[in-house]
């Protein structure tokens, strides 16, 4: 399961983040989870991946962008990142958000201070950040039910079992 | 609706419709999560097996034990199950899927970025992840949101020496990394019938360094020509009157020059002119951009008779093309020009092996993404069309191809 609301501090990354610098090529060649979330982040700032666990991450537009690896999203997800805000996202970034379970806000005027507090909700499709409150792109009904789900895996398992 | 994304799809652009997938395929990265994830749903059996494609490219050969075991659950895997399975050698999956493989109006899922190339065929063709593909095994469909449409309109002829990866590096420039995120591209216009098959791959393989899920052509009597090479028949795919556009932009291609996509973004491009002089350590042909057998053919008719001034590496995208390329004496003449031949898939592209870029070495690469660290920690390179690369492999610095075709 998922939880598609929560609150935590925000970590702020910059725009035009390609997965290679989520998590590096050299890091593929692994089923484990954990060494991708200990070394995320790793070309862009290494002091990144130690601050994840239980950030709310908010990105600069086209989050995301670049190969379509999915362990960049699970990487993000066993780090501990609670949700990712951005302006936009590269589409199989966000669907791979969406397929592990990673709450995803698409959120246009929000401008990141590290460490504020932010408080999201996907159902409702709204972020509150230092006293503001932002209205995000909505998502569809078949992507809430995934998400809630805690991602592809478990909707599957869900829905084979019934 | 009017598009041909809402004339496949059957739907308006915006809207949410699950799909049945003619075509899914995958390679021996994402291929690996997918079995893991495919294995944690608990289904009973693969729902459409022959509908699936597991294509051996990134890594392969293996590099080292690791690779060798990760390949082999999955290869047995793949066959056990049912679905195509092409192993080492065959070639990048993208090459190895456009060789007759996609029809016309297909829905076509790759799990891979650079799915989008096979929209050259009139198929919706699309990237995802490793989660999509596992849910695609299990059930044999996925959602897709229908996406709106960029129109690109191509007029006129190439100069001598331009390619259409030219071409491809200036739409990217024009739209920018995050210029068509969502959208599909629709490549239209006077000079489209003109265009050949190889020349569209090529195009529609850099649709997503715009963020497009999709680069399409409409079918023509080029998709008809190439595919009946294949034994495969197709209709013509007819462009709709009332098909709108959230965003048109005009190409004469007279106008275009030698490109190069310079060191660490796709969209940041400058005139090979420009850059001319610039040194190289390291010139790379190959890819599912460039590694076709013309491709290889064009580098070759300015590499013969000479040698080359810095290391050459050159990587067909597929058997067939090498084969090809091997048949009509291409392959010979690279090999007398001092290139290095690798076997067909990615090679060094991602970085992985077969010519990875050492620690402030510079590269000139025939492929759609020059991200940071992508071909070597602490390397650098550019991208340019295999002409430019041959001309610069020559001197071992930047060149301009029009200078010596
Ligand atoms: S050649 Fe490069 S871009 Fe193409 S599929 Fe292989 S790794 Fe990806």
């Amino acid at each position: 399961m998922t939880l598609l609301a929560g609150t935590g501090p925000a970590v702020c990354i910059g725009e035009d983040i390609d997965t290679d610098l989520v998590i590096a090529g050299r890091y593929l060649r692994t089923k484990d989870r954990s060494v991708w979330a200990e070394h995320a982040f790793e070309d862009l700032d290494p002091t990144l991946a130690p601050r994840l666990r239980g950030c709310v991450l908010v990105a600069g537009k086209n989050m995301g962008c670049g190969s379509s690896r999915e362990q960049a999203v699970m990487a993000l997800r066993e780090a501990g990142v609670l949700a990712v805000i951005a302006p936009s996202f590269a589409r199989i970034f966000y669907r791979n958000c969406i397929n592990v379970g990673l709450p995803v806000l698409e959120c246009h005027d929000l401008v990141c201070k590290d460490a504020e507090m932010i408080t999201y909700d996907c159902t409702t499709g709204t972020v509150n950040a230092g006293g503001r409150s932002y209205t995000c792109g909505p998502l569809s009904s078949r992507m809430q039910e995934i998400l809630s789900a805690g991602g592809l895996v478990e909707y599957w398992k869900g829905r084979l079992s019934r | 609706m009017g598009t041909l994304s809402e004339t496949i799809l059957g739907a308006q652009a915006g809207s949410f419709s699950d799909k049945r997938i003619d075509k899914a395929f995958c390679h021996d990265g994402t291929g690996v999560q997918a079995k893991v994830i495919y294995d944690e749903m608990g289904a009973p059996g693969i729902a459409n097996p022959k509908a699936c494609y597991v294509i051996y490219d990134h890594i392969a050969p293996a590099n080292t034990s690791q690779t060798a075991d990760l390949h082999r659950e999955l290869r047995e895997f793949a066959i056990r199950s049912g679905m195509h399975f092409s192993d080492v050698g065959g070639g990048i999956c993208h090459q190895y899927m456009a060789e007759g493989r996609v029809l016309p109006g297909e829905v076509v899922i790759g799990a891979d970025s650079h799915s989008c190339t096979l929209g050259a065929f009139g198929a919706f063709a699309t990237g995802v992840g490793a989660s999509d593909m596992a849910g695609i095994w299990v059930s044999g469909e996925t959602w897709l949101r229908v996406p709106e449409s960029v129109a690109i309109h191509i007029s006129g002829s190439l100069v001598k020496g331009v390619e259409y990866k030219d071409l491809a590096l200036a739409y990217v420039t024009e739209l920018g990394m995050d210029g068509a995120t969502y959208q599909a591209l629709e490549f239209l216009g006077d000079s489209v019938s003109s265009i050949p098959m190889e020349g569209r791959l090529t195009l529609s393989n850099m649709a997503v360094e715009a963020g497009a899920k999709t680069g399409l052509w409409y079918a023509d009597t080029v998709t008809r020509e190439y595919l009946a090479r294949f034994g495969q028949s197709c209709t013509d795919q007819e462009v709709k009157p009332e098909a709108t556009y959230s965003k048109e932009i005009h190409i004469g291609l007279d106008d275009i020059e030698p490109m190069l996509a310079v060191p660490h973004r796709v969209d940041t491009v400058k005139p090979v002119s420009a850059l001319a002089g610039t040194r190289l350590d390291q010139v790379f042909i190959g890819t599912c951009t460039n590694g076709r057998y013309e491709d290889l053919s064009r580098a070759a008719a300015i590499l013969d008779g000479k040698q080359v001034a810095v290391r050459t590496i050159v990587t067909p995208a597929s058997r067939a093309d090498y084969l090809k390329a091997e048949k009509s004496g291409v392959m010979g003449t690279l090999v007398e020009a001092g290139c290095v031949i690798c076997p067909p898939g990615c090679g060094p592209c991602l970085g992985a092996h077969m010519g990875v870029l050492g620690e402030g070495e510079v590269g000139l690469s025939t492929a759609n993404r020059n991200f940071k660290n992508r071909m070597g920690v602490g390397a650098s390179y550019y991208l340019s069309s295999p002409s430019t690369a041959a001309a610069s492999a020559l001197t071992g610095e930047i060149a301009d191809p029009r200078e010596v075709v």
